[in-house]
């Protein structure tokens, strides 16, 4: 490929990080320091464009910012052209093409903490830092919302560090002063400071119950010897003993469907992928959870990596793949540094890599961080987001099973799912069935928040018997963002059930909304959400998403039923036209607030 | 000259209840055609890769969820499809509305006709609605991009790219509404990658590309397609034997561009062929 440079340099910090990432440059046609014999003779060099995302981070993370000449060094060490890698760069949030401080805080707008105060917290950091953008800026969910209100400071440097403030006050924002540094030198911690043990997290913990949580906050999280005291890489031997059809089989007989919000059939997926001749296969697991009120992904792989290891394992093992990716979420630095640490560990006791346990399976896995776009939790938005492109979902057909991660056949599910398998191999099929297990993130106007894991079949109200709510409920969101407002709590927390009562199960998400929640707020903010995350491709959703939050602008001032008209006409053109299922469900919690809480009647 | 395709199976499929054959492979916009249905199209470029982003296609397929974009859509043996569903006109009417209040459709061809056809009022968004107006890049004496038009509909990025000149000079920078198409670190076009071979022009659908002698004479208001005139010849520059076709007004070339069906140039040019005219 023929690029064209215009002559930025980096600095030796921005060299430094790229390098410290890909290795010294080969040769001057890739960045190196030019010698007579260049230019006698010219070298290829491999395209490696899907080391884009991580070069980024690495002069992000060290500098805090990306230079025109940090890009223009990554674009000839990976030979991408700049004016696409700079397309990358401005895509996610996370990264800035303009210089910055080192040390931004990230302060969560999203609905549970907004519902608990959030506003006050901003209001405190615009008063101390200034309007947002520089020192501080105004975050998406950060996935923290049993500790509502959040935030979470990120500061560039070597190593570079996190700080959680959850929950934070207005006098948190009011103190706050450097990062505590880690503990090892130059190496990532497996702490986050501010952080709290990860079984908090769950009220249910240590409770005989439980299937998908029962080792969270019960086993160290970075002791492999702990996993398997615990009863972990069972499953795997057990895989190991089915045979790669008959994992498939015992995944299709348990029914299990994805947990990411779509509800595929799991088993179908990977009988599809197992099938298909064209190699390699990919297995890619989303741990990208961006969905407002979602967190259980993070609590399972911060209270349990080993299991999302040895879950994905037997996933490749079963669908034919020697290489996963687990792309995992921007925001999430404890998660990030457990399973990184998982990962290692796991590769250096013989559990990843060549020959797995003796059987002869080989497979490994690769972990990629997000950079802050809600879009890549989309199935093919990951994939473009993992090969360096622009995290744009791609239109289906074809679909992953057939032309996924790199053109190849890919299974994609999300780390819940994943998680599930462990039981349906331990137990067997039937005796999964017969309580299958769900998560729920509970957030909001509830006495204990935090990740519940219910037997399918439960109502809602048992559901917040079991959390206690505060004040008078109002309503309860499920689904998130993209789900609906609902009123009546008998409704059976299942997909058919929710699905019949006009909502959906999503991702787990129950926010409740007690009387003090400023509704038409709370919509506006859903708006806002949806404005800031879609990537822009389709025309139904990028204007549409828009029009809808200036709509929704004009009604929390006056009533008019020309706008209420004009947002069921858009909402039901962004359900119907847009490519994937941000835009098509961009409308459906401020539908569900106007039919079901009567929010804008007169 | 027509280039030989392979054989293909001809399957059946319903454009509004009638019955149609096309070749395997074909997408339902190829089918609409052959029953002699007049889709709206903006981001389908003869000459590319489908996008579909613009949405401005979609028509109803019996059974599935959402509507589907015509222009990429493969047809299927079997399918019905509604071009003309109460559905269908909704979402094309909402697309043209939504376009028209945030983009410069002035000198879109056909846009005012579907406008009309299909009853969109862009206006009922309000004066405060969003849009992305803004000053046109005037960079070189050869294109200019007034981005106001723009619709991002991706062509001039894919004519750019891998799909046709290789170059990579422009990409889609930023996310959402605020996204637009955008040289590294917005640099102008004659410090980027640009080789001003003019096919992103060729391929624009709305005119946000356009060359300066186009853009000035609209300014001037002196830009008249009628009194335009087409002649299709062979460039003299090399070699390769590349149909122009100049496009003259008051005897004077006011822009090239090459035939779409072309064997050769597929619709494409070099610099000098689009804008070496100055010797004539």
């Amino acid at each position: 490929m023929d690029l064209r440079f215009r002559g930025a340099e980096p600095s030796q910090e921005e060299r430094a990080a790229v390098d410290d990432l890909l290795g010294p440059p080969a040769t001057a046609w890739v960045g190196g320091s030019r010698t007579d014999l260049d230019l006698r003779m010219a070298a290829r060099s491999e395209a490696a464009r899907d080391l884009l995302l991580p070069a980024l981070h690495a002069v992000n993370d060290r500098v805090g910012w990306i230079s025109e000449g940090a890009l223009e060094y990554i674009c000839r060490r990976l030979t991408v052209p700049p004016a696409e890698a700079y397309g990358v760069a401005t895509f996610y949030s996370l990264f800035s093409v303009k210089p910055r401080p080192e040390r931004v805080l990230h302060v969560c707008t999203d609905l549970a903490c907004q519902s608990k105060g959030g506003q006050a917290v901003r209001d405190r950091a615009e008063e101390r830092f200034g309007p947002p953008g520089t020192d501080w800026q105004e975050s998406p969910c950060l996935g923290l919302c049993e500790r509502a209100p959040a935030a979470l400071a990120l500061q560039a440097g070597r190593p570079h560090r996190a700080e959680v403030y959850a929950p934070a006050t207005p006098d948190t924002i009011t103190t706050i002063t450097g990062v505590v540094p880690s503990a090892n030198g130059h190496a990532p911690s497996l702490e986050v400071a501010g952080e709290t043990p990860v079984g908090e997290a769950v009220p249910q913990a240590g409770s005989p119950d439980l299937v998908l949580l029962r080792r969270i906050g019960v086993v160290d999280p970075a002791s492999l010897d702990d996993y398997r005291a615990a009863g972990g890489y069972t499953a795997l031997r057990r895989a190991f003993e089915l045979g790669p059809a008959g994992v498939i089989r015992e995944v299709l007989e348990s029914g299990l469907v994805g947990r990411g919000g779509a509800a595929f059939p799991t088993g179908r997926k990977w009988d599809a992928t197992a099938r298909q001749p064209d190699r390699p296969h990919y297995l890619v697991c989303n741990a990208d959870e961006s969905e407002p009120g979602t967190f259980k992904d993070r609590v399972v792989m911060e209270g349990d990596p080993y299991a999302l290891v040895e879950a994905m394992t037997i996933a490749a093992y079963a669908t034919g793949c020697t290489k996963g990716y687990l792309y995992i979420r921007g925001e999430y630095p404890r998660a990030t540094a457990r399973l990184l640490h998982a990962i290692a560990t796991a590769r250096s006791r013989g559990l990843l890599g060549d020959d797995i346990l003796g059987k002869g399976l080989s497979f490994d896995i690769e972990l990629r961080r997000g950079a802050g776009a809600y879009i890549c939790g989309e199935e093919t938005a990951i994939f473009n987001s993992i090969e360096g492109r622009r995290g744009e979902p791609r239109s289906k057909p074809p679909f992953p099973v057939e032309k996924g991660l790199f053109g190849k056949p890919t299974v994609v599910n999300n780390v819940e799912t994943l998680v599930n398998v462990l039981p349906i191999l331990e137990r067997g099929a039937q005796a999964y069935v017969a309580a299958e297990p769900k998560l729920f993130c509970v957030s909001g106007a509830v006495e204990r928040p935090g990740v519940y894991e219910l037997t399918f079949g439960a109502t809602l109200r048992e559901l917040l018997e079991a959390t206690g709510t505060t004040g008078t409920t109002r309503a309860v969101l499920l689904g998130g963002a993209a789900g609906a407002f609902v009123t009546d709590l008998d409704i059976p927390l299942t997909f058919e059930g929710t699905r019949n009562a006009g909502a959906t199960l999503g991702s787990g998400v129950v926010l409740v909304i007690d009387d003090t929640v400023d509704l038409k707020g709370l919509l506006l903010r859903i708006a806002e959400f949806f404005r800031d995350e879609s990537c822009g491709q389709c025309v139904p959703c990028r204007v549409g998403t828009v029009r809808q939050e200036e709509a929704l602008h004009r009604l929390s001032n006056r009533v008019d039923d020309r706008d209420l008209v004009l947002l069921r006409e858009v909402g039901q053109t962004m359900r119907d036209a847009s490519i994937c299922g941000l835009g098509q469900t961009a409308w459906n919690a401020v539908e569900s607030a106007i039919d079901r809480l009567g929010v804008f009647s007169k | 000259m027509i280039p030989l395709q392979p054989p293909r199976r001809l399957i059946d499929v319903q454009i509004d209840g009638e019955g149609v054959r096309v070749p395997e492979g074909s997408t339902i916009l190829d089918a609409c055609h052959v029953a002699g249905k007049d889709i709206p199209t903006l981001c389908y470029g003869d000459t590319l890769t489908p996008k579909n982003a613009c949405r401005v296609c979609v028509v109803e397929v019996e059974g599935a969820r959402t509507l589907a974009p015509a222009c990429s859509r493969k047809a299927e043996a079997g399918m019905k499809v509604g071009t003309d569903t109460e559905r269908a006109r909704q979402s094309r009417k909402v697309v043209l509305e939504l376009l028209g209040s945030s983009v410069d459709l002035s000198t879109t061809p056909r846009a005012a006709e579907w406008s009309e056809e299909y009853g969109a009022e862009p206006a009922r968004f309000g004066d405060t609605a969003a849009t992305v107006e803004q000053p046109a890049k005037v960079d070189n004496d050869l294109y200019v991009r007034d981005y106001a038009k723009c619709i991002l509909c991706y062509k001039c990025v894919d004519a750019c790219g891998d799909q046709w000149q290789n170059s990579f000079a422009i990409s889609v920078a930023g996310r959402g509404f605020d996204s637009e198409i955008s040289t590294e670190f917005d640099a102008p076009l004659t410090d980027s990658a640009c080789v001003y071979c003019g096919n992103c022009v060729e391929v624009c659908p709305t005119g946000a590309l356009s060359f300066k002698t186009e853009f000035d004479m609209r300014a001037e208001g002196t830009w008249d397609e009628t009194k335009q005139t087409e002649t299709t010849t062979i460039c003299s520059y090399c070699g390769v034997g590349c149909n122009l076709t100049l496009h003259v007004q008051d005897n004077k070339i006011v822009k090239v561009s090459s035939p779409h069906d072309n064997p050769v140039t597929k619709g494409n040019l070099c610099v000098k062929g689009r804008f070496g005219y100055g010797y004539v």
